[in-house]
């Protein structure tokens, strides 16, 4: 009797392993799309960020998908909301890697957060691509990881020699937060460079990311009569600081880095606040690049009319390039996919030329932006 | 000497902000012997609501007064609803399954502001025209002279309420012994109704201020300003009303003091580390009296 019980058991068990085994090669290889993971901060803190790159990448899967998909297959997006909290991207990395079996996985803008990510995607051989994280060390973490922007080596650099040569600033604060990876990041590569070019730096304040007043700090900076102040902050923050520091008096120019773009800058701040004050950034909706051009009236017609912002053009060109790469590979096996990634070459996007370097960096020109009458207005190009 | 003088203007700003906060806090503590850990989640639903009020009414001279009358009522009708659902059916129960509950209450006001508000960063309107005062080179804006003004006129208007009514008398009757004093005709209910609906109103009065100072609001913006104003009112002696306001001032001066030494990734941590050595060294709090604890 036992020995039928267990023959049955064996049976079920065998059954149950086919079944399973179908409804594995059902979503992997032989499936109808091609998952394509996305996590994002689409509420929180950076909301801005998120939404703008999760509007871009849409964007971009949809055209890929009109035009017939990649591999006679359609691209299917899955995106989580990490809320923009510490802890979330790990485990939203691993269920999309795990449970829905994505291909690649696509983010983050915030440095920190995609740093969380890389290991994972690294000990799984997923490649992920940040579309605007800046800070190095994220694609250092591994091969598999990749990014579409500039990193801050080269923006720190840019905005020493903007603060230099445009600003005609001789001595500097730096007033940095020590609570984001990019803006530790930031600050130190603008430090090196403009030392190294002959300034001063002749204060160097702190805040932690979530602060609300720093009127202590702007004291101690105004005493210090700098030129010029570096802010390499996120907007809900910069927003604040650029308030405050005008209503202590502080009238020199303010400038930091692509973490300040967003229009609710200019709602925190206010128009009048902002006046004199500069970032560097991928992209500007005013360029007349014909890719760029062609990118903002697509993505005006789809979203009513909105303006993109750079977020929104690095999410597209991430999302392009991942296409662009499968395509090329052919496959969506590794460690072909990866190295089709890391092939990239001269790729036309929205936010130029891509072609990613032997550390997985792409290569790219910057623009400053500077505010007036409360509209975002492009100043110049700055090459690498 | 310019640059001192500013960091004690910014400092005292600061400080009136947290007592402000702290005296709803010690408020209802000194009432009902217990921390309501929802004050500063009904500080962020008074943001919310002046944010939401300031949209509907229209601009002009006396809409901010509006505003902010409007949101205190607001949340002193939330404090009354929470005190009916979440509290008083524990009443009687260990101060520790209330305390609890608090944190419990406190969870579910964040998690349902940001349900219903979006847990996105919104930029609070100017309720109050901005003007900036020069006084030789120190630089004092407006919204930081009302946030005084207010915070004196409610610690005034609050202890009169206290020492010089009716129900203030029963509040203090209240807190020495409920018992005895439902026995000489308080009705318990009522006065605890009544202290719940006032410390609401001065956490919305808190949280209108707090947000015409710092525009960015959302619905996790009350913890920290919160956990502050805790610490105040418990470095001023919790369950006194003027020791809150001394407390927030302390509180204040002593984060701009590490700030402008260059501690500023210290300033939570030193914060927090001035509860701690209270609770070691003066537990009763700096205008607090010692009470014996009877055993």
């Amino acid at each position: 009797m036992k020995q039928i019980r267990n023959s049955l058991l064996a049976v079920a068990l065998t059954g149950a392993m086919l079944a399973a085994g179908c409804a594995k090669s059902g979503g992997g290889a032989d499936a109808s799309t091609i998952k394509v993971g996305e996590f994002s901060s689409l509420t929180g803190k950076e909301a801005t960020f998120g939404t703008s790159t999760h509007e871009g990448v849409m964007m971009a899967i949809e055209e890929i998908n009109a035009a017939g998909g990649v591999l006679g297959k359609q691209i299917e997006l899955i995106t989580e909301d990490n809320r923009s909290t510490v802890g979330e991207s790990a485990t939203i990395a691993k269920k999309l890697i795990n449970s829905e079996k994505v291909v690649a996985l696509l983010g983050e803008v915030a440095s920190s957060r995609s740093l969380e990510v890389a290991p994972i995607a690294q000990a799984a051989h997923i490649p992920q691509i940040s579309p605007s994280s800046t800070n190095p060390d994220v694609t250092k973490t591994g091969d598999y990881i990749f990014r579409v922007c500039f990193i801050d080596p080269f923006q720190g650099t840019l905005l020493a020699t903007f603060a230099r040569n445009t600003l005609g600033a001789k001595k500097v604060a730096i007033f940095s937060d020590v609570a984001t990876a990019y803006s530790v990041g930031l600050s130190k590569y603008f430090k090196e460079a403009w030392l190294a070019g002959g300034g001063e730096v002749v204060s160097e304040v702190k805040y932690t990311g979530g602060d609300k007043d720093f009127k202590a700090q702007l004291t101690a900076i105004k005493n210090a009569k700098a030129d010029a102040i570096m802010v390499p902050g996120y907007y809900t923050e910069v927003g604040l600081i650029v308030a405050q520091a005008r209503a202590l008096g502080i009238t020199v120019p303010m400038f930091g880095g692509d973490g300040w773009e967003a229009p609710e800058l200019i709602q925190i701040a206010g128009a009048a606040a902002l006046e004199n004050t500069y970032y560097s950034t991928h992209f500007s909706p005013q360029s007349t690049d014909p890719n760029a051009q062609k990118f903002v009236a697509a993505y005006k017609a789809k979203y009513g009319g909105k303006v993109p912002d750079a977020m929104a053009a690095l999410g597209y060109d991430a999302a392009m390039v991942l296409a662009d790469s499968i395509k090329r590979a052919g496959t969506t096996d590794e460690p072909a996919l990866r190295d089709a990634i890391a092939a990239t070459k001269d790729y036309q996007g929205a936010t130029g030329n891509t072609t990613l370097d032997a550390n997985r960096d792409a290569s790219k020109p910057a623009v400053i932006i500077t505010v007036k009458d409360g509209e975002f207005q492009y100043v110049e190009t700055i090459a690498p | 000497m310019t640059e001192l003088l500013q960091q004690l203007i910014n400092g005292l700003a600061l400080g009136a902000i947290y007592a402000l906060i702290a005296l709803g806090y010690t408020m209802v503590y000194g009432v009902l012997r217990f921390i309501n850990f929802a004050h500063s989640d009904v500080f962020m639903v008074g943001a919310f609501s002046g944010y939401f009020l300031a949209r509907w009414l229209p601009s002009g001279p006396g809409a901010g007064v509006l505003v902010l009358i409007g949101a205190m009522l607001v949340c002193a009708l939330l404090g009354v609803l929470i005190e009916r659902l979440a509290y008083r059916p524990l009443r009687g129960r260990s101060t520790l399954t209330v305390l609890i509950t608090a944190i419990g209450v406190s969870l579910l006001l964040q998690n349902l502001g940001q349900r219903l508000f979006g847990a996105n960063p919104r930029s609070f309107p100017t309720l109050f025209p901005v003007h900036q005062f020069h006084i030789g080179g120190l630089v004092v804006s407006s919204a930081q002279i009302m946030v005084f003004v207010v915070a004196i006129v409610l610690l005034v208007l609050l202890r009169y309420i206290v020492l010089h009514t009716r129900t203030g008398t029963a509040m203090r009757a209240l807190s020495f012994n409920p018992t005895a004093a439902s026995l000489v005709g308080v009705n318990n209910d009522r006065v605890i109704s009544f202290t719940f609906a006032l410390g609401s109103a001065l956490a919305a009065a808190g949280g209108i201020l707090y947000a015409s100072n710092y525009p960015s609001i959302d619905p996790l913006m009350g913890t920290l300003p919160g956990m502050k104003a805790f610490v105040a009112a418990v470095l001023g002696g919790i369950g006194n009303i003027a020791g809150a306001a001394v407390g927030g001032l302390v509180l204040g001066l002593v984060e701009t003091t590490v700030v402008a030494l260059g501690g500023s990734t210290y300033r939570d941590a030193v914060a927090f580390a001035v509860l701690i050595l209270i609770l070691l060294l003066r537990p009763e709090g700096l205008l607090g009296r010692r009470i014996a604890e009877k055993v």
